[in-house]
């Protein structure tokens, strides 16, 4: 009797957890930041069934653990024997192939988002060999990102084409330029055009950064002396930070930029009046105002620093 | 395994005081002792105060993000304290403490009188001390300690804006090198410990999970260690010599160190996580009065944890411009190794399952480090779910994975191993209400601090940063509070330790009935260990039989304070 009384319960209880599991998933989108690329949407499905099969695991087995706290309790001074169970093959061979299948699950669905992403991932721009870093406007015309044998990029992303909007990232200790090849526009703010494809062509001039919108949902480091393409179609208009995402010295933290999502008609006058105006150099550069005027701190060590690079000269400075 | 033996060992009269003498002369941790009980001893303290020292700069960093502009500390500092506070509580803290509860066990467990070579093991030892000492002596340089994370990755760690010999960054290159150096010769000893030096009867599935564990661990540290001790050695070269090993711009390749560094540095994870499980297995059985659950499964899941863990450390690097051949194939082997990592998490669900259970201090340490690893295990496949490690990568959801497994499972797990053998390394026994408060000031402490990180990563906050967007603030500000919490709950557990090593009342050799070789010696155990070489005709963990019953009745009334 006490036996079928305990199944019941246990099985109210994962009923319970099963439920609660579900809603958690639908719950999750809501801990992320706004979906502003496609995706980000494809990101954020695989994470609600992430947090769902998670929940299901998690709140399982500690939930076996806190019954067996409350009920399993021995009594004062009690040092009787439990019972002599070692194992029970069949239990363990339960508990070895649903894991096995849960992760294939896990792994397969994740393979699958990834296959839909519109990332192309990290392919080499000018093939593999280490190119003179100083990028010339014109040179983005050869971007050849069939080079890493990357079939599914050859067949889905149409190199080259009117479509993709191509924007050069230029990162430096610790500032961002971004260069826009078709006008020759150069800016420090990040302007892209809403359901558009856009190819950054991600470039460091000293040492390892990244580049991390969280509503983009993706990240891609940059190394020195070797450009590397990242695709993301924006599909939220509105105003975002870039940060560095790959910890790159001293003024770390301040190596941002604003990143404006906007309709294709105020992208193109973006553009028109950013290549009007003359080339002037960065005003708000945070880690050179920064290192010019340290604000005051209760700790300071003094000690050696990089130095932040010449803040960069554009057409447009946010 | 045991019944005989502790059959025996109660039957003998214990001596008024403990013939080995290692307890009494506290002088003899100051010097080059061949003892393995000795050396451990000196490990897991000198471990333990390089664990404080890393919580300060811990507490520093959460001190700077209460607030979202840089107002603590200036910005060099800040990434220097978390590059030292990386370093230490991986290199000074946890695998030295792992080092010296191995020490202590290992050769208990087994019945053998000692480690392998006792005087490589002293000599391993010795290298330590000084090596974490070169890497705190860098807080002193004009141009400060290392600052580049404790990956290292060049070409920031290289860059060099002082003087070119005395930097920070080669003084951590020096010293990851002497510890390099150190643990593989700890790994020679313990592998060969544990292979040649088994008392009779000790089969390879006669040995208790500690061992097994200890034993992948080890051998991962002989397999891999040698990876990132070159990898740091070429740092070393390009810092101060003028090699291009990782230049980009003069031929060098920066991901190159990153596979020479991950290739150690992920396996190395289990280094620390294997022998915690190994001591979650040991103590849930005691104190549940039930037998391992799935022994066989379990031992050989911790192999299968070691294997596994050698092909998965690209997942480190899925945004490092790697391939996506390698994004996939590793995803693939990352979410596989929650196939026996699960096998041992239902095998201590299970063994609690049905059991007696006595709610005494290593037990609450061993089962909060078991419950939080679940966490840290799902949030581990999350991760492993490479288009979502594409946006929490290098995020505080990582950081907060990370320190689920590193604080909340495996320090969590190491404060239950101290607990557990502490009447066995002293001959006393701790204060059980202070052990009970430092584990609900830990358990408390620990999820404040470390679960805010996940919400923070999701919502996109960078690590390694000093200033942050003030939207962040909230969840900064309990993680702080949490991490203060951390810092105030360690010193119940230094009270207690000290007060107890010293004025705790004396406890008969199995206070918790346990099964294993190591409670059948006296506490503290002889000088090798055993008054004879003891045989072992049982497979471990005998518990649930009464015919093999170890409950040792000597000493009722030392039990029955204990719980007062």
């Amino acid at each position: 009797m006490l036996r079928i009384l305990e199944f019941l319960v246990l099985g109210v209880c994962f009923a319970a957890i099963l439920a609660f599991s579900f809603w958690l998933g639908g719950e999750s989108y809501s801990w992320m930041p706004a979906q502003a690329s496609t995706d980000a949407q494809r990101v954020d499905n695989l994470f609600s069934f992430l947090v769902t099969m998670s929940s299901v695991i998690f709140f399982g087995v500690a939930g076996l653990q806190i019954y067996s706290l409350i009920f399993y309790r021995a009594r004062e001074g009690d040092y009787t024997e439990g019972h002599p169970s070692r194992g029970n093959r069949k239990i363990e061979i339960f508990w070895m192939g649903i894991p096995v299948l849960l992760v294939l699950w896990i792994a397969g669905y994740s393979f699958s988002v990834y296959v839909g992403m519109d990332v192309i991932g990290p392919t080499t721009v000018l093939g593999d060999l280490p190119v003179p870093l100083v990028a010339e406007p014109a040179e983005a015309d050869t971007v050849n990102t069939g080079s890493q044998s990357d079939e599914r990029v050859a067949d889905t992303v149409n190199i080259g084409s009117q479509d993709d909007e191509r924007v050069e990232v230029i990162s430096k200790q610790w500032s961002w330029t971004f260069l826009y090849p078709s006008k020759n526009v150069t800016s420090t703010e990040l302007h892209l055009p809403v359901n558009r494809p856009v190819r950054l062509i991600l470039k460091s001039e000293d040492v390892l950064h990244g580049f991390y919108v969280p509503e983009f949902r993706t990240k891609q480091d940059i190394i020195p002396n070797r450009p590397i393409e990242l695709r993301i179609v924006p599909i939220l208009v509105g105003k975002y930070q870039l940060h560095d995402s790959e910890l790159s010295g001293t003024y770390f933290a301040l190596m941002g930029a604003n990143v404006y999502v906007e309709s294709a008609e105020d992208y193109a006058k973006w553009l028109e009046q950013a290549a009007a105006k003359t080339p002037v150099i960065a005003a708000t550069n945070q880690a050179a105002l920064e290192h010019a005027q340290p604000p005051k701190r209760l700790i300071r060590s003094n000690w050696y620093t990089v130095l932040p690079a010449e803040p960069p000269i554009v057409n447009h400075s946010g | 395994m045991t019944a005989d033996n502790t059959i025996q060992s109660t039957d003998t009269k214990r001596g008024e005081d403990s013939q080995s003498g290692y307890r009494e002369n506290w002088w003899q941790y100051f010097t080059f002792n061949k003892d393995h009980k000795v050396i451990a001893i000196q490990y897991l303290v000198t471990s333990f105060t390089f664990f404080l020292i890393g919580g300060l700069f811990a507490m520093i960093i959460r001190g700077e993000l209460v607030t979202p502009p840089s107002d603590l500390v200036d910005r060099q500092l800040y990434n220097g304290l978390f590059t030292m506070h990386g370093t230490v509580m991986i290199f000074l803290w946890i695998i030295p403490s792992l080092v010296g509860l191995s020490n202590f066990l290992i050769p208990l467990m087994i019945g053998a009188k000692d480690i392998a070579f006792p005087f490589l093991n002293a000599l391993a030892f010795w290298m330590f001390p000084p090596a974490g000492i070169l890497l705190m002596a860098s807080f002193f340089l004009p141009s400060g300690t290392a600052q580049a994370g404790w990956w290292s990755y060049p070409p920031l760690s290289t860059q060099n804006p002082s003087d070119p010999v005395l930097n920070g960054q080669l003084f951590w290159c020096l010293s990851i090198v002497l510890l390099g150096v150190s643990s593989i010769m700890g790994a020679v000893n313990f592998v060969t410990t544990i292979v040649r030096l088994r008392a009779p009867g000790m089969t390879f599935f006669r040995m208790p999970i500690f061992v097994w564990s200890v034993l992948s661990a080890q051998l991962l540290q002989l397999f891999f260690l040698p990876s990132l001790t070159g990898g740091v050695l070429l740092l070393l070269c390009d810092l101060s010599l003028g090699t291009n090993f990782f230049e980009p711009f003069r031929g060098g390749d920066p991901v190159l160190y990153q596979h020479m560094f991950w290739f150690y540095s992920h396996p190395t994870v289990y280094v620390w996580a294997l022998p915690v499980f190994g001591i979650i297995a040991e103590i849930l059985p005691a104190f549940s009065r039930n037998p391992l659950f799935g022994y066989k499964s379990v031992a050989v899941a911790t192999i299968g944890i070691a294997v596994i863990s050698a092909t998965v450390w690209a997942h480190h690097m899925f945004t490092s411009g790697t391939p996506m051949w390698m994004r996939i194939l590793f995803m693939f082997t990352s979410v596989l190794i929650a196939v026996p990592t699960g096998v041992k998490e239902f095998s201590w669900t299970a063994t609690v399952w049905r059991g007696k259970l006595h709610l005494d201090t290593p037990f609450l340490f061993a089962l909060g480090s078991a419950a939080m690893f679940l966490f840290a295990g799902v949030t581990g496949v999350m991760l492993g779910a490479m288009p979502f490690d594409l946006h929490v990568h290098n995020t505080h959801f990582v950081v907060g994975h990370f320190h689920y497994v590193v604080y909340n499972t495996i320090t969590v797990g190491i404060f239950g191993a101290i607990y557990f053998w502490f009447p066995k390394m002293s001959g006393r026994m701790y204060n059980e209400g202070w052990g009970k408060l430092h584990f609900l000031l830990t358990f408390i402490g620990a999820n404040l601090t470390f679960f805010p990180m996940m919400p923070l990563g999701l919502q996109g906050m960078v690590r390694r940063i000093a200033s942050y967007d003030p939207q962040y603030q909230w969840w900064n500000v309990i993680a702080s509070f949490g991490g203060f919490l951390l810092g105030v709950s360690i010193l119940p557990f230094i009270a207690n330790i000290i007060y107890s090593w010293a004025f705790g009342y004396k406890v008969s050799d199995n206070p918790w009935h346990a099964t294993g070789l190591e409670w059948t010696t006296t506490s503290p155990p002889p000088k090798e260990n055993f008054k004879e070489v003891p045989t072992v005709t049982l497979a471990p963990y005998s518990y649930g039989r009464p015919q093999y019953s170890t409950v040792d009745s000597t000493d009722e009334g030392a039990v029955r304070r204990h719980h007062r």
